[in-house]
């Protein structure tokens, strides 16, 4: 275990902390102080990450431990960046807790020493992980905002207006700030595939092996692509919009870590500990 | 309502021990003690008001006045030296410019002094003496009434401090309470559920259906908020329809143009006299397609029912009928009420504080606090100066510090006597605050 994680992981807590008085008191003084300790957190995540970068000359995602902390470094920053861009208060409440569970659990998970079958030197790999991490963030977010929505809705049509209903925001800010999540990670996703597929054809001499990673992703990939067409098509919005960013979430999640666990795909090492 | 003398908690030492200082003072009528009838008949409107401010100030019982005038309220605050004499005038004054005879309000009339004066503004300024607790707009009239007073000089040092710690209260309960925060009408809730489902109203269309009186008052509303959106109206009667649209410069629609217009429209208010659902669950279906699916919100205000309440269950279509408001309402008051505990505990603080600032405006303890902290500056000094003289002999030292002494007497002399007595018409709480804010007395805040 590296103690040096826990200040970073400590500053994650005291944040969701933060945003759980917001939830329950509503003051606006909770929301920044959390919003400051998140911020403070990931620029101290920040600098862990790029001393460990520099050190191994290569992105740190090589067993699970360094990936599960690469991506709650992702995604402190890209909840950072939207939640500034979009005002969306509500969502600290979901994604600090996120962000610290996925530090958390890299705190627990042993780092071994593993054997790589890849080289995370390579310029394609680098573009290829950051992006794809960055899309799933995006989606994470999603998936957050869809659940919100979920919950908002039920409180209006049931004209139950208790607790959630008055604290979270409207429909239409959560249906469009989903929205805005999916449309960001779709975009990031696919770039990211693509970077991967170049850099399969570069190291491997194919872009496409059939492997079980590949298909899942695939998979997820059109999970986002029907959502995103039928809402430009159709004007899909609200409730089923919301449905297919959780499940689509919950594919990549099944991409992300199950191929791994339950099949046998390469990324392999990325999950290894 | 008179509880000038009776009231338990009047023995404070501020009403009784000092006369030299003028005492505070309201009294007024509000939609508890009065009909309205009697409340219109008192009212003032600004001009009024400020006349009423000319004529009274110039009475020499009355020190310093201010008017608040409201729909539910008619109330004078000021301060005086013999505050029987001062409401004695201020009655003979409405009657005479209301011409309204003294028996006719006599016993509506509520009069508090002292410490219970000073909480019924606090009250009143939170909204927590209003008809619907906890309403926003009362403090924004008390601020206009003291601007009014402002403007014309009834106010000095009391009024002013009083009012703006009355605005501070008042920002704090709305801040640390949930006093405001729930929709206590039947058209705020509309609207507070409207922003729930759409967020921003500006540019939402509104199609009423039926032209009655609960659907224009929900117009009105709605139009606080929304200022470039479309509106129609849909009425059996056209002409009606067409003199409501009018009105709120919107589009007076046939009945049967109701279904191509839900296409558009986003907030449907219903109100309707028909015994039958005007617009029904199939009817909707194919529009939800063609309006792509934004959000469809149905008011049904009508009794029986004008809006089928199976659409509910169609995606992004929200159905509210009279009763879910009046529920939501209920459950706000509820809320309301147990936050206005909170409330009431703020303001006896702010209340005891006040107090506090008010005593310290006699010159007794002015001139002690301003004596003790000249003599605490003299001794430290003194302190600091003979720590390097050790040559000084114990007589020396009892010298410097009668010098020491005699320095501080004489120079408190004369601000004392002036303290004590300004001069015949001067305003000695004046005085006695700026020298409180010269050397720096104050010790709350």
């Amino acid at each position: 275990m590296n103690l040096t994680l826990l200040p970073v992981i400590g500053l994650y807590l005291a944040g969701s902390a933060g945003y759980a008085g917001f939830l329950f008191l509503q003051r606006e003084v909770f929301n920044r102080s959390a919003y400051a300790l998140v911020l403070t957190g990931f620029l101290l995540h920040t600098l862990l990450v790029g001393v460990e970068y520099v050190r191994a000359g290569a992105l740190p995602v090589g067993n699970l431990h360094e990936t599960l902390w690469f991506a709650g470094w992702i995604l402190a920053g890209v909840f950072l960046v939207l939640w500034w861009r979009l005002q969306l208060k509500i969502l600290g409440v979901f994604a600090a807790p996120l962000i610290t569970l996925l530090a958390a659990a890299a705190f627990f998970v042993p780092d071994t020493a593993v054997h790589l079958e890849s080289d995370l030197a390579s310029l394609w790999l680098v573009l290829h992980v950051v992006i794809i991490f960055i899309g799933e963030a995006c989606l994470a977010l999603a998936c957050c905002t869809g659940i919100l929505y979920l919950i908002q809705e039920r409180n209006i049509k049931g004209k139950k207006h208790r607790f959630f209903f008055r604290r979270l925001p409207s429909l239409e800010l959560l249906d469009s700030s989903g929205y805005t999540f999916v449309a960001i990670g779709f975009t990031a996703l696919t770039i990211g595939l693509i970077t991967g597929f170049i850099y399969a054809e570069v190291e491997w001499g194919r872009f496409w092996s059939g492997n079980p990673k590949e298909v899942w992703a695939a998979i997820t990939w059109l999970i986002y692509a029907a959502l995103l067409h039928e809402r430009v098509v159709a004007g899909w919005r609200g409730r089923r919009a919301a449905i297919l960013a959780i499940i689509g979430f919950a594919a990549m999640l099944f991409t992300f870590l199950g191929v791994n666990f339950f099949l046998e795909g390469h990324h392999n090492e990325f999950t290894r500990w | 309502m008179n509880s000038p003398d009776g009231s338990p908690s009047a023995p404070t030492a501020t009403t009784e021990l000092t006369p030299e200082l003028p005492e505070i003072a309201v009294v007024g009528i509000n939609h508890n003690s009065a009909p309205v009838d009697l409340r219109e008949c008192l009212a003032f409107s600004e001009e009024e008001s400020r006349d009423t401010l000319q004529a009274l100030k110039t009475y020499p019982e009355i020190r310093e006045i201010l008017v608040l005038s409201t729909c539910n309220r008619v109330e004078m605050l000021f301060t005086a030296y013999e505050p029987e004499k001062a409401i004695q005038t201020i009655k003979s004054y409405i009657s005479e410019t209301k011409s309204v005879s003294e028996s006719r309000f006599e016993d509506a009339l509520y009069t508090y002094r002292g410490n219970d004066a000073v909480r019924h503004l606090f009250r009143v300024a939170a909204s927590l003496d209003s008809m619907v607790m906890g309403e926003p707009q009362i403090l924004g009239q008390v601020k206009a009434a003291y601007k009014t007073a402002v403007d014309i000089k009834g106010t000095g040092v009391i009024l002013n401090r009083m009012l703006h710690k009355a605005f501070s209260v008042a920002k704090r309960i709305r801040s640390e309470t949930g006093i405001g925060d729930r929709a206590v009408s039947i058209s705020y809730a509309a609207v507070e559920l409207a922003r729930k489902i759409f967020g921003r109203l500006e540019d939402k269309a509104v199609l009423l259906v039926g032209a009655g009186e609960m659907a224009e008052l929900a117009v009105e509303h709605l139009n606080r908020s929304r200022a470039t959106g479309p509106l129609y109206v849909a009425n059996r009667t056209f002409s009606v329809g067409v003199d409501l649209a009018n009105r709120f410069a919107g589009t007076a629609i046939s009945f049967e143009e109701i279904g191509e217009t839900l296409k558009s429209a986003d907030i449907i208010i219903s109100s309707t006299g028909a015994a039958d659902y005007v617009i029904t669950k199939s009817q909707i279906r194919p529009v939800m397609r063609q309006r792509r699916h934004r959000p469809l919100f149905f008011i049904d205000i009508a009794v029986p029912r004008d809006i089928d309440p199976a659409i509910n269950r169609i995606d992004n279509a929200y159905v509210y009928d009279i009763d879910d408001l009046q529920d939501v309402i209920e459950e706000n008051i509820e809320s309301r009420k147990s936050e206005s505990v909170k409330a009431e505990r703020i303001i006896d603080e702010a209340v005891v504080r006040f107090g506090q600032w008010y005593e310290s405006l006699d010159a007794v303890p002015t001139i002690k606090d301003l004596r003790s902290k000249l003599s605490a500056i003299a001794d430290a000094e003194l302190k600091k100066t003979l720590h390097s003289m050790d040559h000084l002999s114990q007589e020396d030292i009892k010298a410097l510090e009668r010098m020491n002494e005699a320095i501080v007497k004489k120079m408190l002399h004369d601000p004392m006597r002036f303290l004590k007595n300004p001069g015949a018409h001067r305003d000695k709480s004046l005085y006695i605050d700026l020298t409180r804010k010269i050397f720096n007395l104050e010790e709350e805040e």
